[in-house]
């Protein structure tokens, strides 16, 4: 029993066999070739199609979720219905006590107020900002410290702004690249450089890089406590925005709906209002983003399968035929002492070794046209980054050989049952 | 080496049982050249389908070397073919696509027995044979005399208790067939037991026992007349 066990085993470690294998394919090169290129096929069409689906994904997300994609946000504006003995379109101002409340919401992970800095020529957020010799205007906002998790921010050097920046009102401000690029000499360490905006001077104590647009990197944030000071701003804030971690739509408008009762009843609107605060909630979007593209790879899978199984069956046929064809050579072989097991394993790994060539073959080609589209397909479109996991890769060649044997064990089980009397008085 | 006690066999065709093989008996001693003639029909190829353990046979004991062989699994029937028999075809039966020495080489294979020796050991039989120099040849190279030398060759490698040559000049001429035959008897000599199954009786002239099948039974067995004449028929009674 242990010895018919590690037949196939020894089999397989078998220069012996090897060469066998190779002798009948290269007997019937075309056949050969013809059967791996239906199989490589199936595979190439599954990791292409993967990989744009992959890229689709990529580059939706890329385009629509620009905000770390499952943020909502909530503005202050103008109310629509009389409240609380208000006349309509009284302007609602948000404040610190605001965000104190969203924050021990339960549901809320992460949590910002923006205190948008009006300082700029015409009155907008673009602030000048000064050293030395150099001057531009960049775009400043006022953020919490959870401000880094709610955008698409990798730190490059130093750090974010911290909570003791919020309590001790700190100068500290964090750049995007392309600001230090324009303020410092190549190779100059910015971190704990003084720069100017508008009248007021900060200190430089992180550097950001995001590769969702060139607009998003042009950016300073500087803590909400010291902006209040320094611009005016008493105690207000613009907008809340916030995560429910991993939490999902219902998560998502639980959380929104209790922010937005707080907020209406400390500001006396209706909740019903649409108009007094607006909502953007990114995480149903997001959803169902990630839904669409979850049917998207499922019916890929789905096609890239058939596709496959159409190769798998293909090249049972094949063996079949080999199986046919080879019958006075499996008979001499019986009465030259083959057991059935030998046979079985010779047509099955000869299978194997057919389908699991072809596969890898396909799934090479396949990575190298995603790598091909990745490096032609132009940044910022529609499609970014198509690829596919190698694990997934390896997966489906693990998956192939197992069909590969399955393809070839019918063919063999019919090998093994060649009756070497008749196949030898075939003359 | 060889026992038939009584070795039935049944063929079912269509609503009839053939009666192939009706109680033969047949002993052959180690060493003995023995020929196996009947007309087609006579029931002799399914008596040597069971002599080489390709078919199994309906009641009845055969022994070889000692050994019962009945009932046996695939895998076991496999093993004793390997260790036990030698087989020489009418149509030699060679793989095409491997040369003569890798031919020869085959059922060594099967014994699980490592490359380098089993070629080295498959070089010697083909020197007995007189092949050395055909070696690297594929049989399309070859004719059909050195063909048959072959797997002669590839017969005797696994040193097995007796060959079975089934028509073994069958596809041969006469110039040829002699020089097989010549091949055989050597091998023979040897101490080898050889089992030659044939309608022809110059082949079975040149062996020294025959056996006669009729209708599936053993109707004659007795030194082989040597010369072109069948040998006399010799009573039923008379048979061991």
């Amino acid at each position: 029993m242990i010895r018919a066990l590690l037949l196939p085993i020894r089999a397989l470690l078998s220069w012996d066999r090897w060469q066998e294998i190779f002798d009948t394919m290269s007997r019937n090169v075309l056949r050969a070739s013809l059967t791996a290129i239906s199989v490589g096929w199936g595979v190439f069409m599954l990791v292409v199609l993967l990989g744009l689906g992959n890229g689709l994904e990529n580059g939706m997300k890329r385009n629509f979720a620009r905000e770390a994609a499952n943020t909502i946000t909530i503005r202050s504006a103008r109310t629509s219905i009389a409240s609380g003995g208000f006349d309509v379109g009284r302007a609602v101002t948000f404040d610190n006590r605001d965000y104190e409340r969203a924050r021990k919401v339960e549901l809320v992970d992460r949590i910002s107020g923006l205190f948008f800095v009006r300082g700029g020529a015409f009155g907008g957020s673009e602030m000048m900002t000064r050293r030395g010799t150099k001057a531009n205007a960049f775009a400043m906002t006022a953020v919490h410290p959870d401000g880094i998790y709610l955008e698409p921010h990798d730190m490059v050097a130093g750090r974010y702004i911290t909570e003791s920046d919020l309590r001790e009102r700190r100068k500290s401000i964090v750049v995007g690249q392309p600001i230090v690029d324009f303020l410092f000499e190549a190779g100059e360490n910015p971190i704990g450089q003084w720069i100017n905006v508008g009248s007021v001077a900060f200190q430089i104590v992180g550097v950001f890089h995001d590769d969702t647009g060139a607009d998003e990197e042009r950016m300073m944030y500087i803590p909400v406590s010291t902006a209040q000071v320094a611009f005016n701003g008493q105690d207000h804030l613009n907008m809340l925005t916030f995560t429910v971690g991993n939490g999902g739509v219902a998560e998502a408008t639980a959380a929104t709906d209790t922010i937005k009762q707080q907020l209406a009843d400390a500001h006396s609107f209706d909740v019903n209002d649409s108009q007094a605060i607006r909502v953007q909630n990114n995480v149903e979007g997001f959803e169902r983003f990630s839904k669409l593209f979850w049917i998207i790879a499922v019916f890929v899978i789905f096609i890239g399968m058939l596709t496959i199984g159409a190769g798998v069956i293909g090249v049972s046929n094949i063996m079949m035929i080999t199986v046919k064809e080879r019958t006075k050579e499996i008979g001499v072989r019986k009465a030259l002492g083959a057991t059935p097991l030998s046979i079985v394993s010779l047509i099955v790994q000869e299978s194997v070794v057919l389908t699991a060539f072809a596969g890898l073959t396909g799934l090479a080609a396949g990575i190298g046209v995603l790598a091909l589209a990745g490096k032609v397909i132009p940044p910022g479109g529609a499609l970014a980054e198509p690829s596919i996991q190698l694990s997934a890769g390896l997966y489906a060649t693990l998956v192939l050989m197992f069909f590969g044997a399955l393809a070839g064990l019918f063919p063999a089980l019919a090998a093994a049952r060649v009756n070497p009397i008749e196949s030898l008085r075939d003359q | 080496m060889l026992k038939l006690r009584s070795i039935n066999k049944f063929y079912q065709v269509g609503a009839h049982k053939l009666h192939v093989l009706q109680d033969v008996d047949l002993d052959v001693a180690a060493g003995e050249f023995v020929a196996i003639m009947g007309a087609s029909g006579s029931g002799k190829s399914t008596l040597l389908n069971i002599l080489g353990i390709l078919d199994d046979y309906d009641s009845g004991e055969y022994h070889l070397g000692g050994t019962l062989i009945k009932n046996l699994s695939e895998t076991k029937a496999a093993n004793y073919r390997n260790k036990f028999i030698g087989f020489v075809f009418q149509s030699f039966n060679l793989l095409p696509f491997k040369t003569a020495v890798e031919n020869v080489a085959l059922p060594l294979y099967y014994q699980g027995i490592p490359r380098r020796k089993r070629n080295a050991l498959a070089m010697q039989y083909l020197e007995r044979v007189g092949l050395a120099d055909w070696a690297d040849h594929r049989p399309a190279e070859m004719s059909g005399g050195q063909k048959q030398r072959v797997a002669i060759a590839r017969a005797l490698i696994t040193q097995p208790h007796m060959i079975l040559a089934d028509e073994p000049t069958g596809a041969l001429d006469s110039t040829t067939s002699v020089a097989i035959m010549k091949l055989l008897r050597e091998i023979h000599e040897s101490g080898i037991t050889l089992l030659i199954v044939t309608h022809d009786s110059e082949v079975a002239a040149k062996t020294d026992r025959t056996v006669r099948l009729k209708d599936g039974k053993v109707v004659a067995d007795g030194a082989s007349a040597h010369g072109p004449e069948p040998v006399a028929a010799i009573s039923e009674a008379a048979a061991p």
